[in-house]
């Protein structure tokens, strides 16, 4: 299964509006995306595009992450959403 | 014509139909299975509806909102689709229970998840509950909770507002506040003023008025009538055109024999400080910077401190403006500085006293402040809120001068101070009023309650009098150090004739009272407004000593204020 792993950039950490960005971003690729904390199970994985997992997941700045998703165009999805996730969303 | 008398708190005279916000959603009751009838497909299928529905209402709305408010509704609008909170419904669904006792639960559970990961998450918890609401509310096709919205303006009646409600509250849209709960201070009160709606509270009754019933509002008297008659039209078309005159305020404070009295503004931030100027404040008297942090769970930087400190000092080069350090607790809870389980909060750790359980945050704050006014030109004074003693005062004054402030002053709001004023002004420059919580806490009747409006008035002749104390203890320590008053009563017109009397310096109020407060004070002078203050503190209670004084301005009721 396709997976990147991500550094959060933005400096509130995956939570508020970085978090709504990411959760929309993540419903919108066509592809059922998780994420995951570096060094967890697969298995305990969350809905990448579900708020509210990713609130509970509790990704702070500096923190790495793992994305998974599979199927046509799970590349190219990841790739973007890294990229999104390594983007300091705060400054925007 | 039915007359429902309230407490005014905010000036106005106005005609508009109602709107009621709905009532809270209640509970589905515990058990409730899905009815014979319906499959769990079809529930699943009627929640997602449902769900999505709620979803692009929102979504909707927050395109039309801007700042905060929009982030706010952009992330509830994601909860309400959010695969977490729908697929736990979805398994009570499978299992017999019915789509609203699902998503209720469901809610509760992920609501719960998030208050006790504490912070910023404990905070959308009930943003969690707000979307769980209205989820039930569309399956069972009743309002959604919160602020109607409506193309044509309205008069909004509530049982009360709470802070959460302005961010939905579109000034454009809403004529009027008129609540049955609520009190003098409540948070209904403060919205009202500083969007410069008419507002009355706590009028029994009107709660019950079906939408669309015709009223009157008179926001001075505290009145609201249904089927309004034809003085009550004449006297809501003077006070629209009236209310351009009220509007500008030509940025001089005074008497009418030339007694200076300063007005100056309350401001949360650069944005209402830029506000503030462009309506002629002349300065600012009270700068509350716990509302630049209000979201924040982690204390901020000192160099995020000065930016927001010099975006306020910059509104108002070469005036003065007097900034309070963070005065967090009660119900301005900070998580980096207020303990959340205190049994009684206002009588708790808040305000200056959080430097003795946090210490340290205090001390960078007033370095934060000395690095912004370092680079701007305005007159910055600093005080301490929550002083109860004059070591306390002193103990504050050593820190301003170890961070290089060199005009500190404390906020008199504790009764003990204005007691012993004479003592606090010697360690201190300067001393400001602070008359909510100086009001709440010599009348001992908490700030929000309905049903003790009628203690919490700083019309109270002991209050009255604790201002005046408070004046003459700084006459007594000898060096005319200026005692100012920044709560709420500045706002109101006459008592801020009456506060003059008392011999305050200068008044301190949202902006928007600005130019109704200097067209009352320019009508009396120092003499009369002496006088003035004498009758009000000979007055047996709260309701004579206002009655008194506003018979004596008869150009309160030629102004409709």
């Amino acid at each position: 299964m396709p997976e990147r792993t991500a550094t959060i950039a933005s400096r509130s950490g995956l939570h508020a509006r970085p978090a709504a960005l990411f959760a929309e971003a993540a419903g919108d690729v066509g592809v059922d995306v998780t994420i995951a904390m570096q060094g967890e199970p697969a298995d305990d994985a969350l809905d990448a595009s579900s708020i509210l997992s990713l609130m509970t997941l509790g990704a702070a700045k500096g923190d790495v992450v793992v994305l998974r998703a599979e199927g046509d165009g799970a590349d190219a999805a990841l790739d973007s959403l890294v990229q999104l996730l390594e983007t300091d969303l705060d400054a925007e | 014509m039915q007359n429902f008398p309230g407490v005014g708190v905010s000036p106005g005279r106005i005609i508009g139909t109602i709107r009621q916000m709905p009532k809270p959603i209640s509970e589905p009751p515990a058990g409730e299975q899905l009815s014979g009838e319906t499959s769990a497909e079809e529930a699943t299928a009627a929640l997602k509806a449902a769900a999505s529905a709620v979803h692009d209402e929102l979504k909707a709305r927050a395109e039309t909102a801007s700042g905060d408010g929009k982030a706010v509704l952009e992330a509830t609008a994601l909860m309400a689709k959010d695969t977490m909170l729908l697929k736990g419904a979805g398994k009570l669904i499978a299992r017999g229970t019915s789509a609203q006792r699902a998503i209720w639960e469901a809610g509760a559970s992920v609501s719960e998840m998030l208050h006790n990961l504490g912070g910023y998450m404990a905070e959308r918890a009930t943003d969690v509950l707000d979307v769980r609401a209205r989820i039930v509310a569309e399956l069972r096709g009743v309002p959604a909770p919160g602020i109607p919205s409506s193309n044509t303006p309205f008069i909004l009646v509530a049982e009360d507002l709470a802070p959460a409600d302005t961010a939905t509250l579109d000034p454009d849209k809403v004529l009027a506040l008129v609540t049955a709960g609520g009190g003098p201070q409540s948070h209904t009160a403060i919205i009202a003023r500083s969007l410069g709606l008419p507002a009355v509270v706590a009028a029994a009754g009107v709660d019950e008025l079906p939408d669309g019933t015709e009223v009157y509002v008179d926001g001075a008297a505290g009145l609201i009538s249904i089927n309004p008659d034809a003085d009550q039209r004449a006297a809501a078309e003077a006070w629209a055109s009236n209310a351009s005159l009220l509007a500008v305020f030509d940025g001089n404070g005074t008497t009418a024999d030339g007694h200076l009295v300063p007005l100056l503004a309350n401001v949360g931030g650069g944005k209402d400080a830029a506000a503030a100027a462009g309506l002629n404040a002349q300065g600012v008297g009270l700068f509350r910077t716990e509302f630049c942090f209000l979201e924040r769970d982690t204390e901020p930087t000192v160099e995020e401190q000065a930016a927001a400190y010099k975006s306020v000092f910059d509104a108002f080069p070469g005036k003065k403006v007097v900034l309070r350090t963070l005065d967090a607790g009660a119900d301005k809870p900070l998580p980096f500085l207020t303990d959340a389980t205190e049994p009684n909060p206002a009588l708790g750790v808040r305000g200056y006293r959080t430097d003795f359980t946090t210490p340290g945050v205090l001390e960078r704050q007033l370095q934060a402040i000395a690095l912004a006014e370092k680079d701007s030109e305005a007159d910055v004074w600093v005080m301490a809120p929550m002083i109860s003693t004059a070591e306390e005062a002193a103990h504050f004054a050593s820190m301003c001068a170890a961070a290089g402030i060199t005009n500190p002053g404390v906020m008199v709001e504790v009764p003990s101070a204005a007691l012993t004023a004479e003592a606090i002004l010697r360690e201190v420059g300067f001393a400001s009023l602070g008359t909510n919580d100086l009001t709440q806490y010599a009348m001992a009747a908490d700030r929000q309650l309905g049903p003790l409006a009628n203690l919490n008035t700083p019309w109270q002749p002991a209050v009255l009098r604790l201002v005046g104390l408070t004046v003459e203890g700084s006459r007594a320590e000898g060096h005319n150090k200026p005692v100012g008053v920044c709560g709420e009563a500045a706002a109101d017109p006459a008592l801020a004739v009456v506060l003059t009397g008392l011999g305050v310096n200068t008044l301190s109020m949202t902006a928007r009272s600005l130019a109704a407060v200097a067209a009352v004070l320019k009508t009396v002078t120092l003499a009369e407004a002496q006088q003035l203050a004498k009758l009000a503190l000979s007055a047996p209670n709260a309701t004579e000593a206002r009655a008194w004084v506003r018979e004596k301005l008869p150009i309160l009721e030629e102004l409709g204020l």
